[in-house]
């Protein structure tokens, strides 16, 4: 017996979410805001793996390879832009990062 | 598999990809006496790009590896459009630069990439290009955003920057997941034949949904235009003029591949949004940039409301509408580099030049520089007869043929609005006394200087090919 498409779906929507939220709501840390970066990534895989497998088209797959190594050189990216924010403020806290506002 | 044939249709993107390398590589093994030749390779290889892309242009649309790159005369004017501004990034940021000692080789090798990134991205027939030009595009800009890496307000804006560049691109694939999952394929033609056929037009639609999003993101629209204050503000000069110019044009590029190309059927789905999202941007791109007094701070409102005639234009999916949003977007790309070039031109060790009071009385010290920004000035605001006017000119009535008469409305009431801090800048410039101890000359590079008079001239002279340029830009979309 097959789990049923929709299941993945609502799962993949699911950790959207919950990323989307973790973005907006989170004040404290920067790396939690590259967590949620990472898990909405894995939402979207989710969502291509099921598609592709459903579909039997295998696009989607490939495309997660690509999505996954652009993950990787992003947070690598993200974390060098993190240790600069620490370098230069001695914090990571984003309720502090508030010195560019109207 | 692939032919040969490919590989010269992508014969200018191969090139950049192997020119940015080695000229990372070059610029290892010269000592900091010699940077300027870095300087000087880089702005070769981009002018050999420019020949690539115009000289090996095929008369009709040519694609490569299965569909998945698109080379077509839209993507050419892009891509010549977004070389010249990047030359032009190259030019005026030198002096810049070599004032602050962030003078450094990683620059030239970080934007080649991000400019490669865009010449993917508007040449991409797949989704899975689309996704690999954006990323391709933001990864470097988001390094050349934290440039200076002793700068507080850099690392800042470059952080806000990421935080949100990553969240419109995780919205964009998802709403990419939605429409593979909708119409079974990743190509953009084959999404657009699947549509007629589909059963789930309810999850297509939902993935139009975050597409919109994800390109209003990229435009910098309201309400997703949060980050772009934030960045112009915080980044180098030189990486504000860039983010403020070459972005933009490569939005064009993605919106019309997605909605387009891809999503063609559901025009009368997002075409409502992107009205929307343009009256919006207009509206608050132009009373928020009343309030600035950083002077960077106000353009990057301004870009906000000029995004918002971008999609006044596209809000029209008809070619007439494509070509004048091309026609604008590459007319703001270039007044945008006048803008932030006399910033520049203006700015010295430890001053940057970038508050609007800086300017006072610009025109008793330098008047050549205060007339540059003047026509900047005047451009941007629209104003007979310089180039920005014809832009104008052509998105309103792209936005009036498409029934979309009561946003053309509102776009004139904001422009005129708009006028108002647009002047108050030549205000200052020509009416205010300069302030005593503050010394207004512009660099004495004659590189700078040369580019900065012909690029400002070009404003006025281009009102006179107006009619040529947009004739190409409807030959792009098939007129």
């Amino acid at each position: 017996m097959s789990i049923p498409l929709s299941w993945f779906i609502v799962f993949a929507t699911v950790l959207f979410c919950i990323s989307i939220a973790g973005i907006f709501v989170n004040r404290k840390n920067v790396i939690v805001l590259l967590m949620c970066i990472e898990l909405m990534l894995l939402a979207v895989n989710t969502n291509f793996v099921a598609f592709s497998r459903y579909l039997g088209n295998p696009g989607g797959q490939v495309f997660v390879f690509f999505i996954m190594t652009v993950a990787a050189a992003e947070s690598a990216i993200g974390l060098a832009i993190v240790v600069l924010m620490f370098r230069n403020r001695r914090t990571i806290n984003v309720g502090e990062i508030d010195t560019l506002r109207y | 598999m692939f032919s040969l044939n490919d590989l010269l249709v992508i014969l200018p993107e191969l090139y950049l990809t192997a020119a940015a390398c080695l000229v990372l590589l070059f610029d290892v093994f010269l000592d900091d006496e010699h940077r300027d030749a870095t300087h000087w390779v880089a702005i070769v290889v981009m002018l050999v790009a420019i020949f690539l892309v115009i000289r090996g242009q095929p008369p009709e649309t040519v694609t490569a590896f299965g569909g998945m790159f698109v080379r077509d005369h839209m993507a050419e004017i892009l891509k010549v459009t977004v070389l010249i501004a990047t030359i032009l990034m190259f030019v005026m940021a030198r002096p810049w630069l070599k004032d602050r000692k962030l003078f450094i080789g990683e620059f030239y090798s970080l934007s080649i990439f991000s400019v490669l990134g865009v010449m993917f991205l508007v040449s991409a027939g797949s989704l899975v290009t689309v996704y690999l030009g954006l990323e391709l595009f933001s990864l470097p800009a988001f390094a050349l955003v934290a440039l200076n890496r002793e700068s507080k307000l850099s690392s800042e804006a470059a952080i806000k920057f990421f935080v949100l560049g990553a969240l419109a691109s995780g919205l964009l694939l998802f709403g990419m997941s939605l429409i593979y999952g909708a119409t079974g394929t990743l190509d953009l033609h084959a999404i657009f034949a699947a549509i007629g056929t589909t059963q789930h037009l309810h999850l297509l639609q939902f993935g139009l949904v975050f597409l919109v999003v994800g390109i209003g993101f990229e435009f910098g629209a309201v309400p997703f235009h949060m980050w772009l204050p934030d960045v112009y503000e915080g980044a180098p000069t030189p990486i504000a003029m860039y983010i403020s110019a070459v972005p933009k044009l490569a939005a064009i590029g993605l919106a019309y591949r997605l909605l387009e190309t891809g999503l063609g059927p559901l025009a009368g789905d997002w075409r409502m949004m992107l009205a929307i999202m343009a009256a919006l941007s207009l509206v608050v791109g132009n009373v928020v940039a009343i309030a600035q007094t950083n002077f960077k701070r106000m353009l990057a409102y301004s870009t906000i409301s000029h995004m918002g005639f971008v999609f006044l234009a596209l809000s029209n999916p008809t070619p007439e509408g494509y070509a004048s949003a091309l026609f604008y977007a590459v007319c703001f790309a270039l007044m945008e580099t006048v803008a932030f070039g006399v910033i520049l031109a203006l700015s010295r060790k430890g001053f940057d030049c970038d508050m609007i009071d800086d300017l006072k009385g610009l025109n008793q010290r330098s008047p050549w520089m205060a007339g540059m920004m003047a026509i900047a000035m005047f451009s941007l605001a629209g104003i007979p007869p310089l180039w920005g006017f014809a832009a104008k000119v052509l998105v309103l009535k792209a936005a009036i043929d498409g029934g979309m008469l009561w946003l053309a409305i509102v776009a004139i009431i904001c422009a005129i609005i708009g006028l108002f801090y647009y002047l108050r800048v030549v205000k200052v410039m020509y009416f205010d006394a300069p302030a005593e101890d503050v010394e207004l000359s512009p660099k004495p590079d004659i590189a700078l200087r040369w580019l900065l008079s012909i690029n400002a001239l070009g404003l006025i002279a281009m009102i006179g090919f107006s009619g040529v340029f947009f004739t190409w830009c409807q030959h792009a979309f098939g007129v």
